[in-house]
């Protein structure tokens, strides 16, 4: 994995999505090293003193000519609403690529489904591009609440084929992500299956490969406050015991995580 | 440039800027930022006899200007970390101390023998305050005949420089000090976090797996400063003083109210660069107010 690094970006696009989400294209004046799909970033959030810790947020996006990195935001409280709310020109501070595990990318050939939910889709970008340029075709499977929670969805169709689940069923199938019939065609199985999102979504989708024996790779979001493995605090039972998120992954086979999926 | 030297006892620190333990791993994981032999002295993970897998997740809130954690000493054990771990890190070219916890006097006393046969290694922090963990920990550090019982042991069978990190958790910290240095502590090491909570109202659950945390960050400088002050007040020995120090002006006041030597703790989970700022904020200070070495603002509060 490449280096870790600390960095100012400026902000370059500030495009609002939806009330909740906006995407935020930063860019520096440093060559931005090579980053792997699940690999993220911690954001240092100014200007507000009840933020006192970076913010983490996975990669969704890298453009190496430009220097630039994108990320998708949640406005979910004081820091990523400040986050969300900055203009063109205003300095970041950001500290990157963290996470020593990434995605893997599956052999040519493989049928690959890519689920997320949330903002958990971020990374899944990034994935499938660099699937796509690993001659991989990849197929995405989002959920959401509903209609105007599903966003993107044209960057996502551009790099393979999309379904949907809503929960009010305004778009694609109604329900949530394991209801997808995609997932239910037990005729045309996929031989690998990456997931970011919700921590029950991602655990019935591990339960769903776990059946079927399907690899699967789940990407965590557990709190932390430093990122790069000194606080200790993200931690995840896997089968080598308590294992940092941000070192050990944040992508994980499901096979190394001591989730509760067996039947 | 000002002399940034400072002494404990007969060991010199490069500069007074170390990293406390549980907020700096090894030392290698800043390797990509800066090399960690600029320091004054690494204090390492708390170390206990055995491996430990630590507390639950979640371990960690963040709290206004702070946050609290709850990990519960995760480490691999005394054994494999002299073994595989400081090998590794013994090339810095700075003093590196094992921070020694346990549960009970003579697990205290195994850890430090053992270290007690790697001469390079200069000192340890006895660590007789770690709220996280049910058994012992803060508990030795929170009474007097416990610190007492727990210093006087080690110091027995430890040759290199003891310094013991005291609880802030405590209604007399002085009392506590003083009773260290009777028993033989080559300095002292202050605050270790401040016991607290966070509950999430809207699930009406506490926010940590434990419930109770330890606070760190600005938020309890004020605390730290008062009890560093104290304690010089109160003992002969050196201080190293630590709470909340965010940049070079914070690390000057904990010099000022008294202490030797500085632990950067929470600052460096935000800015992994922040120890190397601050030893140039100090040594800026110091040609700015005309001191040749840090050693001349040590306790030199006017009041």
């Amino acid at each position: 994995m490449a280096k870790k690094l600390v960095l100012d970006f400026k902000v370059s696009e500030n495009r609002r999505l939806n009330s909740e989400y906006v995407v935020l294209t930063v860019k520096t004046d440093e060559e931005i090293p090579s980053i792997t799909a699940g690999q993220f970033a911690e954001i240092k959030v100014d200007g507000n003193a009840d933020v006192f810790l970076r913010r983490p947020f996975s990669i969704q996006d890298v453009d190496y000519n430009n220097n630039s990195l994108k990320f998708l935001i949640q406005s979910v409280g004081k820091g990523t609403e400040t986050l969300c709310n900055l203009s063109v020109g205003s300095t970041l501070n950001i500290l990157f690529p963290l996470g020593n595990r990434g995605f893997s990318i599956a052999p040519k050939e493989s049928r690959v489904l890519l689920i997320g939910g949330g903002c958990g889709i971020a990374p899944l970008m990034l994935l499938g591009k660099q699937l796509l340029a690993a001659g991989v075709k990849p197929e995405f499977l989002l959920g959401a609440r509903d209609i105007s929670a599903l966003t993107q969805t044209e960057e996502y169709e551009a790099i393979g084929k999309t379904y949907y689940t809503t929960v009010d069923g305004s778009k694609g199938t109604k329900g949530f992500v394991i209801h997808h019939p995609v997932l239910w065609d037990e005729s045309n199985q996929f031989d690998m299956i990456y997931t970011c999102g919700p921590d029950a979504m991602m655990k019935a989708v591990a339960k769903y490969a776990a059946k079927r024996n399907i690899e699967c790779e789940a990407s965590l979001e557990n709190t932390m406050a430093c990122g790069f493995g000194v606080c200790l605090c993200c931690v995840t039972e896997s089968v080598k015991g308590h294992v940092c998120v941000c070192t050990e992954g944040p992508v994980f086979n499901i096979k190394d995580l001591k989730w509760q999926i067996s039947e | 440039m000002a002399d940034l030297r400072i002494k404990i006892k007969n060991l010199e620190f490069k500069n007074p800027v170390m990293t406390a333990s549980g907020t700096y791993g090894f030392g290698e994981e800043f390797e990509d930022y800066y090399n960690p032999g600029i320091l004054g002295g690494i204090f390492v993970k708390g170390t206990t006899l055995e491996p430990r897998q630590g507390n639950k997740y979640p371990r960690m809130a963040e709290t206004p200007s702070g946050m609290l954690n709850a990990v519960g000493l995760q480490n691999k054990g005394v054994d494999f970390i002299l073994e595989n771990t400081y090998p590794r890190i013994k090339k810095y070219d700075t003093n590196i101390f094992i921070n020694v916890s346990g549960s009970k006097v003579e697990d205290y006393v195994i850890v430090t023998e053992k270290i007690n046969e790697i001469k390079s290694i200069p000192g340890i922090e006895l660590n007789i305050s770690c709220p996280n963990v049910k058994e012992g920990g803060m508990a030795f550090g929170t009474s007097c005949p416990s610190a007492a019982a727990v210093v006087k042991a080690v110091r027995k069978v430890y040759d290199g420089m003891l310094i013991v990190k005291l609880s802030p958790n405590v209604t007399d910290i002085t009392e506590i000090a003083r009773v260290c240095e009777a028993e033989g502590a080559d300095g002292i090491s202050l605050i270790n976090t401040l016991l607290g909570m966070a509950i999430n109202a809207q699930k009406r659950k506490p926010i940590l797996s434990t419930v109770t945390g330890g606070l760190s960050g600005p938020a309890v400088k004020p605390v730290a400063l008062r009890m560093v002050w104290q304690v010089y007040n109160a003992v002969k020995i050196p201080i190293i003083g630590m709470g909340g120090i965010m940049n070079a002006t914070d690390a000057i006041e904990f010099i000022l109210a008294g202490a030797t030597g500085v632990q950067v703790g929470t600052a460096n989970f935000i800015d992994p660069m922040v120890c190397p700022k601050i030893i140039e904020g100090i040594n800026n200070y110091l040609e700015r107010h005309g001191f040749k070495s840090v050693t001349e603002i040590i306790g030199a509060l006017e009041y």
